[in-house]
């Protein structure tokens, strides 16, 4: 057997720039943008005053929850010894910093005094679920990086799985914490229910492991390494249960919400008297971002297609958008029921389902976010040893026989 | 020899103007104490609000009024309108008429609308600096000076009762300190409370906002509150709101 070794990779090439230098560039435009809404004020965005929370706060949160499932494929190996998984690691931890990172800058970014982070850091709330999420997050980034170092440094070796192990149960109280954003919310009908900490985590599953995959296969092929059908399969695979489980908890949401008549209000909403936000989740979230995965992923026409596991994870992520836009926005921008009962109307948008429409700064800030985090993976493996030099089926597979 | 004795009755007639002085001091200044008792015992600046104290508002509905004169009192006091450039959507209030149809009966009426400042408050459990804060004496409001406008308090409020400054701000109000990137809300005219003044949405209200210490069984509001049947909004949420409603 062939046997594993890891090696930066060789980052000379004139694509290897202008990838650096596109997403630097990216960034550049999108802090201009921050700039631009915290000098002017938020009136040049779409939020207001019943949507608070807009297009920044999808890009950040996506990229928190798929921050902590990336870490997944360096768990199984590290918890849960699944030594096929070992060699993908590695990269797991080194994009799960990036994507917390990444979200973090957006969320940062967007607050109305950003000046005033200091405080943040220093003043705390004990009782506010924000409190924790930053001791949460910037713990999750100590924590994967002592894991990394146990992974990159021979004699730490021994360690990885005592901290892959503390690596896994904070991930799931961070992400859990993130659900808890929102479920901890009794003012609002899309909020109120415990199953949005459960949700986030299982969506995370899905959400990391989709830009996991696409990850991989873009540092394997731009660099032009082997990576074998083996390991791409074994990964294949569990990114379908992934899909189906995020499905599942849906279901359940949207089932228990129709079941009684306080809240089927809320689950109409959403599932046909939405407008747009009926759209985006039959036709992204469900269609596109489930469905139309699930059948890449178990159909045999598409077995060891590359492009289309490649579609499969972008529309999982584009569904994960979508998804995350109508609990977020769909969630804020219906009106919340003073008065059960009764239709309410005032000069302040009371009882109107409130209209928002993302604007272009928005847009920018969310796409600096994704630029962040692909800009420290893509400096990462250059510098360090984060990527097997192979991972064709002869490494990669324990069960190779020649 | 005359001197001693005109010494003598120098010293008692200034006695007498004295005590007679303090006398009449006193006889003007007590009737004040007791209409200071009676507005609401306006405390001394360095003295923090105290758990004795609970202010609450009390809103009859069913009595004819302009409640927009509640509104814009409370925006002429706090200084509120000039975002100018902000979208209506995208505007601060304190507080709003809301104007509430039975779905059913087709009964409809209108009332105002404010932070209903609970005892409970979603937002001050959210808010991860403590910016929005809850006083002793149950008012909650928001720490301008902490604020880093996250939202998050917005986001909890189960009444939309929290703006977020949207714009540059200009020409304040030296008692309400307002600024871009900060939420702000209905803080039950905290400074005139202090004063020993009353809300300015109720001094106009005409007598259908009544506002008082429902701590103090002997105040005006706890009288009312006792004698006739009142409710909060989204009482389920189990929030106990200091103000409250008749009529809805």
């Amino acid at each position: 057997m062939k046997k594993l070794h890891y090696l930066e990779i060789k980052g000379e090439s004139a694509g290897f720039y202008g990838l650096l230098a596109g997403l630097i560039g990216i960034i550049l435009i999108g802090l201009g943008a921050s700039y631009y809404m915290e000098h002017n004020g938020h009136w040049v965005t779409g939020m207001n005053n019943q949507v608070i929370w807009g297009m920044p706060h999808v890009f950040a949160i996506f990229l928190i929850v798929a921050a902590s499932g990336a870490l997944n494929v360096a768990s199984i190996s590290s918890a849960f010894d699944k030594k096929v998984y070992k060699p993908l690691a590695r990269l797991s931890g080194l994009l799960a910093i990036a994507l917390l990172v990444g979200g973090l800058a957006v969320l940062l970014l967007d607050l109305g005094r950003p000046d005033r982070l200091i405080i943040a850091m220093t003043i705390f709330n004990f009782k506010s679920i924000f409190t924790w999420n930053i001791f949460l997050y910037t713990g999750f980034i100590g924590i994967v990086a002592l894991y990394l170092w146990t992974m990159l440094d021979r004699p730490y070796n021994h360690l990885t799985k005592p901290m892959g192990i503390a690596a896994f149960i904070w991930r799931l109280i961070l992400t859990a914490g993130t659900g808890s954003i929102f479920g901890f919310l009794i003012a609002r009908e899309a909020y109120d229910t415990a199953i949005l900490a459960p949700m986030f985590i299982i969506m995370s599953f899905s959400f990391g492991l989709a830009f996991y995959l696409l990850v991989l296969l873009a540092s394997y092929k731009y660099t032009e390494r082997k990576l074998g059908d083996y390991i791409v399969n074994r990964l294949k695979n569990l990114f379908g249960v992934f899909i189906a489980a995020v499905l599942f908890m849906v279901v359940i949401y949207h089932v228990t919400f129709l079941y009684s008549s306080e809240h089927q209000d809320i689950s109409a909403f959403i599932l046909a008297k939405g407008g747009v936000y009926t759209g985006l989740f039959w036709f992204v979230q469900i269609l596109l971002g489930s469905i139309v995965p699930l059948i890449i992923i178990y159909s045999p026409t598409f077995n060891n297609n590359r492009s289309m596991l490649v579609l499969a994870a972008s529309l999982v992520i584009l569904g994960g958008f979508a998804q995350l836009y109508v609990i977020i926005i769909g969630g804020q921008a219906y009106p919340i029921d003073l008065f059960p009962g009764y239709t309410v109307t005032s000069a302040f948008s009371d009882g109107i389902v409130a209209p928002y429409t993302p604007s272009l700064p928005e847009f920018l800030l969310g796409f600096a976010g994704v630029a962040i985090t692909l800009f420290m993976v893509t400096f990462a493996i250059r510098l360090l040893r984060f990527l097997p030099e192979s991972l064709e089926d002869e490494i990669a597979n324990p069960h190779y026989a020649d | 020899m005359t001197t001693s004795n005109q010494n003598k009755n120098a010293d008692q007639s200034r006695r007498n103007f004295i005590t007679g002085s303090f006398a009449a001091a006193g006889v003007a200044v007590a009737p004040g104490i007791f209409l200071i008792q009676t507005a609401g015992a306006s405390k001394p600046l360095d003295q923090e609000a105290s758990k004795k104290n609970r202010w609450g508002i009390l809103i009859d509905t069913s009595k004819e009024v302009d409640w927009d004169k509640c509104v814009e009192a409370c925006n002429n006091e706090h200084g509120l309108e000039n975002d100018k450039i902000s979208r209506p959507d995208q505007k601060t209030q304190y507080i709003r008429v809301v104007e509430v149809t039975n779905k059913t009966t087709g009964y409809s009426k209108q009332l105002p609308v404010m932070c209903q400042h609970c005892e409970h408050p979603p937002c001050v459990d959210v808010c991860p600096t403590g910016a929005s804060m809850k006083r002793e004496d149950g008012i909650v409001l928001v720490d301008r000076h902490r604020c880093i406008g996250c939202r998050y308090c917005m986001m909890a409020c189960p009444y939309k009762a929290r703006s977020f400054v949207h714009e540059t701000l200009k020409d304040q109000r030296e008692a309400t300190p307002r600024g871009k990137g900060c939420v702000e809300s209905c803080n039950m005219c905290v400074g005139r409370v202090d004063a020993g003044l009353q809300p300015a949405c109720v001094e106009v209200s005409n007598g259908a906002m009544v506002f008082g210490d429902l701590n103090d069984p002997e105040s005006e509001i706890s009288k009312l509150l006792k004698k006739q049947n009142t409710k909060q909004i989204r009482a389920d949420l189990k929030l106990n709101t200091g103000v409250r409603y008749k009529g809805i």
